[in-house]
């Protein structure tokens, strides 16, 4: 389970030659100017990328849960933003994979996988964030269209995605009256708010998705209506490790960062690294990091299989990885001093990336929430 | 179309490279070992031919010892068909000179329309090897090219050199190098890296050479880059008379500027003839 294959060290091996060319030269950059490279995704999605464990027939990569938190992690310590907006992408192609008829998957799941088109995952409201089974958006059926209106919060590549899979109310019945949508970008009444200003996650946009009375076509519809919200779920387990692995590679970023610093930086008649409560600190990070990383192996492992306790421990996995990317990104920012504050040596853009993955992808408390029932549940 | 690319493990040159100081010999285990970037150069011109036109057959060929598999391996991920792997014991050690004729023997028996090379190792650097091959062949070399373009039948290619630019042709079957301003190599894709596994790699051992004119075994001295630990020094025809570490570089002379430290700059860079 925690030996790599021969296969998995090669696509580590290629993810890090192409990120260390493609993404991270530019990252500060894109941070900077909120720019969000959609051709260096297109070129990601001919390297597999965009559909990493969506199933070969319509052009995906077919590989493993296992295999795509390897992948994740490594992009990540390239750019977490990135590596988390494809994260994004490749849940989206999933649910469509994994739900959609043979006709959706044909029409959509080509283009999505090699990236000419991007994904976003509509779930979120305004007034619906933790609590998502209370979402307001509406799809009223009339003749062959439902017809949207509501508002979505908080979207990844909004704007720049040609699909949004919409997670939108069918009937008043809670969580059983959500229904899973594909709605296209070019749609009449689709509209989106501005980029959002916000702490990190700079190089992918973030805006509000607004339907006006938009036309979709039932033919559009993921699965059977009111099977929404179940859809959308499961195709967050996989989001959670995904997620869960971005912040191990921010914040193995952080540390080999550290760790090169500690051995150069001289203060005290000597470096750094021979004050032992610096060390400490060293082998803390080191061990938080790796304790986390063997979760989110086991939770991936666990959605491969089709587990019984998959949920538990995706859920379990996305708190403590991200907790400790955070943590780990956090010390390493002090550790090295002023430089660790100044966006120069990349220390604190990592913080402000690696603070969101403690919030979305349901946040830490969520996490604590499915844990914490599943554990007194009879 | 049959385009065979030879490819060369060498050292990562990210890493550090080291001699064994007592066999003369790459200390394979002092880095990782890697396809040399040139090679994966030369296979991109053979996979753009490979992209315009799916009947052509790109085969990589290399020699070297058992680890070598995996540089082919990559060069397969990359969309390379099959690799040749000439392998033999009493190969290990082996100059350039013995190199090319193994190689040369090697592309007799696998048959080729064109062969494509990067023109100098990262390792070696020697820069001989295509040429000596092309010798064995009696085949036109067209070297160090900064583009090619290969259609049925022919090779037309540009070489730049400090003097001009060369606009070179030539009938196949040839024998053509790349240098480092040809095209970038593609990333393996995932497919790739999974279906590099199912595709043949044929062993070749001297013996499957028949020929031929390997040069003998017992001719002295070690190979200049010949490869493996334990290598048998007798094994190639270049003479290696001594092997030493590289000296530590000493601190370098300092000029403070009391008004005459341009004219000394200049004086010193003339003198090492570095303007």
């Amino acid at each position: 389970m925690f030996e790599r294959t021969e296969d998995q060290q090669a696509m580590v091996a290629m993810v890090r030659d192409f990120a260390g060319g493609a993404i991270s030269p530019h990252s500060a950059y894109w941070d900077e100017t909120k720019h969000f490279p959609v051709d260096v995704l297109r070129e990601a999605g001919t390297l597999g990328m965009g559909g990493i464990y969506v199933s070969e027939e319509y052009g995906g990569s077919g590989l493993t849960r296992t295999d795509a938190v390897l992948i994740f992690e490594e992009l990540a310590k390239a750019d977490p933003t990135i590596a988390a907006y494809i994260s994004i992408h490749n849940m989206v192609v999933w649910m469509i994979d994994a739900f959609g008829n043979a006709v959706q998957r044909a029409n959509w799941v080509p283009q999505l996988a090699s990236m000419e088109a991007l994904g976003s995952y509509c779930l979120t409201e305004p007034g619906a964030g933790s609590d998502a089974a209370a979402l307001s958006t509406q799809a009223v059926r009339d003749g062959d269209d439902y017809v949207l209106n509501g508002t979505k919060q908080f979207i990844s590549g909004a704007g720049a995605a040609g699909f949004y899979l919409v997670m939108a109310r069918t009937a008043d019945t809670g969580s059983h009256g959500i229904t899973a949508i594909v709605v296209p970008a070019n749609l009449q009444g689709l509209s989106f708010g501005p980029n959002e200003k916000k702490m990190g996650w700079n190089a992918q946009p973030t805006r509000q998705v607004i339907f006006e009375d938009v036309r979709v076509p039932v033919a559009n519809r993921l699965g059977a209506e009111g099977s929404g919200f179940g859809i959308a779920m499961k195709g967050l387990n996989g989001g959670r490790i995904n997620i869960a692995a971005c912040s191990l590679g921010g914040g193995q970023a952080a540390l080999d960062k550290s760790i090169a610093y500690l051995k150069e930086r001289t203060a005290f008649g000597g470096t750094l690294i021979s004050k032992q409560a610096l060390l400490f600190e060293i082998a803390d990070m080191d061990t938080e990091l790796e304790t986390a990383r063997t979760l989110v192996l086991r939770a991936a492992e666990a959605l491969d299989r089709g587990a019984a306790d998959t949920v538990r421990l995706c859920a379990m996995a996305k708190r403590v990885a991200t907790d400790a990317g955070f943590n780990v990104a956090n010390k390493a920012l002090q550790l090295h001093g002023g430089y660790g504050y100044l966006a120069e040596y990349g220390l604190e853009k990592i913080v402000r990336d690696l603070r969101v993955h403690q919030i979305l992808e349901g946040s830490n408390e969520i996490m604590r929430l499915i844990v914490g029932r599943l554990a007194v549940e009879d | 179309m049959k385009i065979v690319v030879l490819v060369k493990q060498v050292p990562d040159t990210a890493e550090e490279r080291k001699l064994d100081l007592t066999t003369g010999l790459l200390d394979r285990d002092a880095g990782d070992s890697v396809v040399d970037e040139i090679n994966e150069r030369a296979l991109e011109v053979a996979l753009r031919v490979k992209d315009a036109n799916k009947s052509t057959e790109v085969v990589v060929m290399t020699m070297g010892p058992d680890g070598a598999t995996q540089a082919l391996r990559k060069a397969l991920s990359m969309g390379a068909d099959s690799g040749v792997h000439i392998l033999d014991d009493s190969l290990a050690g082996a100059d350039t000179k013995r190199t090319a004729a193994a190689l040369a023997a090697g592309l007799k028996v696998t048959g080729f329309d064109i062969v494509l090379a990067g023109n100098e190792s990262t390792d070696g650097r020697g820069g001989v090897v295509p040429a000596m091959v092309a010798e064995h062949l009696a085949l036109p070399l067209l070297g160090s090219l900064v583009s090619a373009e290969i259609t049925e039948g022919a090779v037309r290619g540009v070489r730049q050199g400090e003097g001009g630019t060369l606009n070179v042709h030539a009938a196949l079957p040839a024998i053509v190098t790349v240098t480092e301003s040809s095209a970038e190599a593609r990333f393996p894709n995932f497919k790739g890296i999974l279906t590099a596994k199912r595709k043949p790699v044929t062993t070749l051992s001297v013996a499957d050479l028949g020929s031929a004119d390997l040069g003998s075994a017992e001719l002295g001295g070690a190979g200049l880059t010949g490869f493996g630990p334990g290598a048998d020094a007798r094994v190639g025809s270049t003479v290696i008379v001594s092997t030493t570490e590289r000296t530590a570089r000493a601190a370098g002379r300092k000029i403070v500027d009391d008004g005459t430290a341009a004219t000394e700059l200049a004086e010193f860079l003339v003198a090492n003839r570095l303007v």
